[in-house]
């Protein structure tokens, strides 16, 4: 089974290869290393909210709610910063965790003290976060001026030659790797996807795993809030409207299975990564930014098609060990 | 074991006591419907107004055509993300009709055709390649939104017929609007289907469990199927009244649509993970959402407040009940 997750990925990394080579042939500049750099660093916000729907998902359910959730967070953020410039900067990304865990724990815990499914729950707080940040902002923007140097510069400053962006990117995925990978709590994820009712004769709690799911993912959404404000400058309700299903697009394109259970952290990077590399693109290569939505649709679709493909040959597997036994 | 139970009288249909009757899932909507209505009449003056009212109706008649639709998919166990995109993409493809000289006629053919074609394309990727059908509508949602996007850039068209007016604006009587009248024909209509007819029963049989259905000789897919190319087709139907209301089309037309049509159905009382609902409840819960918004719009209140509303409605309507049964549970354990 670990061989055909591999599999995936490597294929996957070859997808990407390609890519780059196809746009390299109309712009040569596109696959130098400072470049890819680049790209990396426009990508990384994209990254870590995959990563955070990627635990969600695996657990056979969805976070509608993370862009609604990285629009109040990065309101309340920049607000705060606005009126109190003194904060330091690593003290309002705390802040921005925590918001961000409040949202995400009224989704887990109505979903699991009430079990409401997962897409009823943050389909309604989906417009309810999205409708609290014109609450609270009133519906004015928080403009550069109004933001302290620190807070738009932090991300932007260059530790070893790499924005901190890209570290807090890094260091987000590396994160998710140990816990998914080495810890018991990642492993319970992936069983009560692969199948809940053994889960919970394994003795999993699956309701307060999915509980616990929810406030990674809300916390993952209030980073980003913060590093979304600081990157673009700008404080609306508007942020980020209708980019859950981009997120949700780059766990499809990474090969996370929405019916739960398969995924790696690996995957959900690469997967949005292919997504930042299209929008990148296309610029450079002179075609028009509307393409950009299509072809991403294209590639999705291509994806969940090879994913299927994928999923039915790991049954086989287990169908011909059957068969031996 | 040894002796076989004998054949017992099945009813075609239960018996329901009254008391199910007050405590259903539509009684509730009732209440909530009446509620709101109240307080918006004792909050505006204008709301008891007849044209207000019927300007009430067209706040959701487009999305609830669509929602009548989904929620025969939804209880079929499908669901479809792709609907607003649809919308986009056949609205485009009338703009694209109207430069190239065509009629009013011509225009609804072409709105319903695009619809009908791009719910076969869905339908098509979910039953014969078997995927996911979140994902797969997801992809299309981009896909056709992306074309519109393709097509038109940041332009937008215009210059829709006089005559192609009537279906987005027309009244059919007093303060009747065509748009009205056909949601509430098309009600109908989906009710006889899900309620009256045994595709109806077959819908319900797939959504609680389509491998026992597969074996009792439902052909899942094809209804499957059918429930995708019928979604578009709605999709298409509220493209035109949309772009004939609007008389403009842009790429970013209806976007959201398909999360307050999903909305309208879950409120409605169809369960997402499939397998029950009724028409009824999902035309109070469209009724509901208009009230609404429209009673909040009166009341100055801009429209994403509103949606904190419905978001808020959705989910303490969905836990309402929840909580009541656990409640009654907890005193007599």
């Amino acid at each position: 089974m670990k061989n055909v997750v591999k599999y995936r990925e490597v294929w996957l990394l070859a997808a990407i290869a390609v890519l780059i080579g196809l746009i390299s042939t109309r712009f040569p500049g596109f696959a130098n290393p400072a470049n890819l750099r680049q790209v990396f660093n426009d990508t990384s916000i994209l990254m870590i909210l995959a990563l955070g729907q990627m635990v969600v998902i695996l657990t056979r359910s969805i976070d509608l709610s993370m862009a609604s959730n990285l629009c109040f967070t990065g309101m309340v953020v920049a607000m705060l910063n606005a009126a109190h410039p003194a904060i330091p900067i690593p003290l309002l990304i705390v802040i921005a965790l925590l918001v961000g865990l409040v949202l995400g724990a009224i989704n887990g815990l109505l979903v699991w003290r009430l079990n409401i499914p997962s897409i009823v729950v943050t389909l309604g707080t989906l417009t309810i976060y999205r409708g609290a940040t014109f609450v609270i902002s009133g519906g004015a923007w928080v403009n550069a001026d109004q933001m302290s140097a620190d807070f738009i510069n932090f991300q932007r400053t260059a530790f070893l030659g790499i924005p901190v962006l890209s570290w807090i990117a890094l260091l987000v995925i590396a994160l998710f790797f140990l816990v998914m990978t080495r810890t018991a709590l990642g492993r319970s994820i992936y069983a009560i996807g692969v199948n809940p009712t053994a889960s919970v004769y394994a003795g999993i709690d699956v309701g307060r795993t999915k509980f616990i799911v929810f406030c990674i993912s809300g916390m993952v959404g209030g980073l980003a809030g913060y590093l979304w404000i600081s990157r673009y400058v700008i404080a609306s309700v508007e942020v980020a409207n209708g980019y859950e299903l981009n997120i949700i697009a780059a766990c499809v394109i990474g090969g996370i299975s929405i019916a739960g259970g398969i995924g790696s952290v690996g995957g959900a990077v690469l997967g949005a990564l292919f997504l930042g590399i299209i929008s990148n693109a296309l610029p450079v290569i002179n075609i028009s930014p509307f393409w950009q939505m299509a072809i991403s649709g294209s590639a999705i679709i291509l994806a969940v098609v090879l994913n299927a493909r994928g999923e039915r040959r790991q049954g086989r597997i287990i169908l011909r060990k059957a068969e031996a036994a | 074991m040894t002796d076989t139970p004998a054949p017992r009288h099945i009813p075609d249909r239960l018996d329901k006591p009254l008391s199910s009757a007050i405590f259903s899932w539509e009684a509730l909507l009732i209440v909530v419907a009446v509620a709101i209505f109240a307080v918006n009449s004792f909050a505006s003056p204008y709301f008891l107004d007849p044209w207000s009212l019927s300007d009430l109706t067209f706040n959701f008649t487009e999305k609830a055509l669509i929602a009548l639709a989904m929620a025969l998919l939804i209880i079929s166990g499908e669901i479809d993300l792709s609907v607003a995109a649809i919308i986009a993409l056949a609205s485009t493809m009338m703009g694209m009709a109207v430069q190239a000289g065509a009629g009013a006629p011509v225009l609804v053919l072409i709105g319903i055709a695009v619809g009908l074609g791009c719910g076969a394309f869905n339908g098509l990727l979910v039953t014969k390649l078997g995927l996911p059908s979140i994902v797969v509508t997801i992809g299309t949602m981009s896909l056709f939104r992306g074309i519109a996007f393709i097509v038109l850039g940041d332009r937008a068209y215009k210059g829709y017929p006089a005559s192609f007016a009537f279906f987005g604006q027309g009244y059919v009587w007093w303060v009747v609007s065509f748009e009205l009248t056909l949601f509430l024909v098309a009600a109908v209509i989906y009710w006889f289907v899900l309620h009256r007819t045994s595709f109806g029963r077959r819908v319900f049989a797939i959504g609680n469990n389509p491998v026992a259905a597969q074996f009792s000789g439902v052909r899942v897919d094809r209804i499957k199927f059918i429930l995708f190319c019928l979604t578009g087709l709605m999709s298409g139907i509220a493209a035109v009244l949309i772009t004939s209301r609007l008389g403009s089309t842009r790429p970013s037309i209806a976007q959201g649509y398909e999360l307050e049509a999903i909305t309208m159905v879950v409120l409605g009382g169809v369960s997402i993970l499939g397998g029950a609902g009724s028409i009824l409840g999902v035309v109070l819960a469209a009724f509901i959402m208009g009230l609404v918004t429209f009673g909040l719009g009166l009341l100055n209140v801009p429209g994403i407040v509103m949606s904190i509303f419905i978001g808020l409605l959705l989910i303490i309507v969905i836990a309402l009940p929840i909580v009541w049964r656990r409640l009654r549970g907890g005193r007599f354990a």
